[in-house]
């Protein structure tokens, strides 16, 4: 195989990736804080993507610069949905807060399908067929915009976890509950904006990916399942092992397909993640349960 | 003295108060309860003059959901058609698969629980595989619009008719057909690259080409295929190998969503192979034409298609300038509104919506009338129509041209095709 279609590939699957990365933040913020497993995932990344859609054929916004709108009202289906419905099950067993967000998933597919229909669509852009040639290598331009995007937004929230008094309070969730508690912080607040976080990231991920794929309501399981994968493999709760692991999955989905057979791609990333469960449980920089 | 009569066309079941005995009486209730409550409903054939109930079982949904709905409108253009021809009337029961295998068993079961007589679909191989199996079991006739993978009419089935060609008839046509564009242009590729989609249909046809091609003395060799899932949210890697291998003509074996993101990814990646010949749905498809605009000009579709000369073909474009405006007319339509000129044809002759009777009627079939490539609708004692061919559909200007064979062509086929910048 010459050595330019490796790189080209190798590139593309990067980038790619690291917008499979920023959805998986979305999943592994929420997870991390709130300990729940958001099941309405792909639908709310979906619903993201068809936010941007409308906005686009209204507005003429690329979804790109869409990013900031979305991800503002992702944030607040996010926070009602947990100041509404989940808060009220925190301690509940897990099989009931899994059931109210497959419940909470149905209902948002079901609405996407009354809504849009069930036939795909994508914004038109002028640069729909744009790539850069750098020597040998041709990079799709819209890859390379959803790379730098996906990496900016990832950026934000690290910066957001780190440096604000309010990202530093969610940590303390995060690390001790009882102990956030006691100093009076409001966890159930400030769950309710750990989802309302997390729901903005996947709707800035929804905005991102519809640059490279049609919508229709019926992408939202596989990217759920995509999601999950992600972020077991790049360790439950780590926003930075969500960013690596989207990438290593992204690259060696398309490497496989160069090297292998394209129609192994998804049974590689499978078999990444069985691999993962069997030598590393904890993810590849998740911090090993005490 | 009571006497009910059930009149099923040929034969009838009548009994009298007279005869009636509790014990009857009470078993005979007992039967239709439990008939009732398994679900089986009542198998009453009605004498013609009532409509003719048809589950028509299609992808209205999913990735295959605009296929299905082209499909559909080669039904609604049937209804005038029909109507106008002197068939009796069609009771359409919709129904959707979602684009899934399991679905499409499911739904069709429960068309016939609801009275559907016969069935008609249901575009996807998987699917028709599928529904096939429920009609025979069922005992409910099956008129096959689109599905293509052969081992369809080779289960020794009774109640199964496919008016579409087989993968391999499909694939020696278009092999037959490429060398006679090669040889009315002057020009040839020196080498290929095979894009496919892995699901029932596409292996079919992949079947089909590594069976033919070598015995085919193609001016050109064929290397390893490339499978991919048809639900592929991204085909970079397909495309990139594809580029990689050095081939200067792409043969793709798709479905719709995955043939506008190969030739999107092929824009990007700039590859200019002399053409895409497809040997499947897709790239002729509206949504397609519409989608990519002028970088979906000059795909050529070698397909089981409509010959533009005949008279049911003009009268089907007429008809559907004015039912659906925006829309070409495609494989789709003409296969999907044969499938209800054959059903119609079969109840007439059959007299009744019985079954076996519609069944006989259908192995009877001897439609000159049509608008396919091929001489007439027939079926071989396996429910065959081996009579169909093809025809090269290239794409203009939004519009599809019959390019090749040159007894049915439009238009000369355009080979090499420009550079995709060149295409605006």
């Amino acid at each position: 195989m010459p050595l330019d279609a490796v790189v080209n590939i190798l590139v593309s699957g990067l980038l790619t990736g690291l917008v499979f990365g920023l959805s998986a933040l979305g999943l592994s913020a929420i997870f991390g804080v709130t300990r729940i497993v958001n099941f309405a995932h792909g639908e709310m990344m979906v619903l993201g993507m068809y936010l941007a859609l409308v906005i686009f054929k209204w507005t003429g916004i690329a979804p790109l610069v869409a990013v900031p709108i979305v991800g503002a009202v992702l944030f607040c289906v996010g926070y009602a949905l947990q100041a509404s419905l989940v808060n009220r099950i925190l301690t509940a067993p897990e099989h009931m807060q899994f059931l109210l967000l497959a419940a909470v998933a149905i209902i948002l597919i079901a609405l996407l399908f009354i809504v849009f229909g069930p036939n795909a669509q994508n914004v038109a852009l002028e640069s729909a067929y744009d790539s850069f040639e750098i020597g040998f290598l041709i990079v799709d331009a819209h890859r390379v915009y959803a790379g730098v995007g996906a990496l900016i937004v990832s950026g934000l929230l690290f910066a957001f976890f780190r440096f604000h008094p309010l990202g530093k309070a969610i940590r303390a969730c995060a690390d001790n509950l009882r102990g956030a508690e006691i100093v009076g912080l409001d966890v159930r607040h400030l769950f309710a904006l750990t989802f309302g976080i997390g729901a903005a990231c996947i709707g800035a991920a929804g905005c991102i990916i519809l640059m490279l794929v049609d919508v229709h309501p019926h992408l939202a399981p596989s990217y759920t399942l995509l999601a999950f994968i992600v972020v077991i493999v790049g360790g439950m709760g780590s926003l930075s092992g969500a960013l690596v692991a989207g990438a290593l999955i992204g690259m060696s989905e398309a490497l496989a397909g160069l090297l292998l057979q394209p129609s192994l791609k998804s049974v590689f990333s499978f078999a990444l993640l069985i691999l993962v469960l069997l030598l590393r449980p904890q993810g590849l920089l998740g911090v090993k349960a005490r | 003295m009571l006497k009910a009569t059930i009149i099923s066309g040929e034969d009838s079941i009548m009994f009298s108060k007279k005869n009636l005995s509790r014990r009857v009486f009470n078993a005979g209730a007992a039967a239709m309860a439990a008939g009732a409550a398994s679900g089986l409903g009542f198998n009453i054939a009605r004498a013609q003059g009532a409509a003719l109930k048809v589950g028509v079982v299609l992808p209205r949904s999913g990735p295959q959901g605009k296929i299905g709905q082209a499909c559909q409108q080669g039904v609604d253009l049937a209804v005038p058609v029909l109507r106008e021809l002197g068939y009796p009337a069609i009771e359409q029961m919709q129904v959707d698969t979602e684009t899934n295998v399991q679905r499409a068993r499911a739904v069709t079961e429960k068309a016939i629980q609801d009275g559907a007589k016969l069935i008609i679909g249901a575009f996807d191989s998987g699917a028709t595989t599928a529904i096939a199996q429920v009609c025979e079991q069922r005992g409910v006739p099956l008129v096959i619009n689109i599905a293509a993978a052969p081992p369809i009419t080779e289960q020794g089935y009774k109640f199964v008719f496919r008016n579409f060609p087989t993968a391999i008839r499909i694939v020696q046509d278009a092999l037959a057909l490429q060398k006679e564009i090669f040889a009315m242009t002057g020009k040839a590729p020196k080498k290929g690259v095979l894009l496919h989609v892995n699901d029932t249909f596409g292996e079919s046809v992949k079947g089909g080409i590594l069976a033919l091609f070598g015995g085919a003395n193609m001016p050109y060799p064929l290397p390893a295929p490339i499978a991919y899932d048809p639900n592929a949210r991204d085909l970079s890697a397909e495309v990139a190998v594809a580029k990689a291998s050095g081939a200067d003509i792409v043969w793709t074996v798709s479905r719709l969503n995955d043939s506008m993101l190969l030739t999107r990814e092929m824009v990007k990646q700039r590859f200019e192979p002399m053409a895409i010949v497809s040997s499947g749905p897709g790239f002729y498809e509206d949504q397609y034409l519409k989608t990519l605009g002028k970088v979906a000009d000059h795909v050529i579709s070698c397909v089981p298609t409509y010959d533009p000369n005949k008279p049911m073909t003009k009268k089907l474009r007429a008809l559907a300038k004015t039912m659906f405006p925006d829309v070409n007319i495609d494989t789709n339509h003409v296969y999907s509104f044969e499938a209800m000129l054959i059903a119609a044809d079969a109840y007439k002759r059959a007299g009744s919506d019985n079954a076996v009777a519609l069944a006989d009627a259908l192995r009877k079939t001897d439609i000159k009338d049509h608008s396919s490539v091929g001489d007439g609708i027939r079926f071989d004692a396996k429910g065959q129509n081996m009579t169909l061919g093809l025809a090269a559909v290239q794409n203009r200007g939004g519009k599809l041209l019959v390019v090749a064979p040159k007894a049915a062509a439009e238009d000369k086929v355009i080979f090499p095709v420009p550079g995709w910048r060149a295409r605006g």
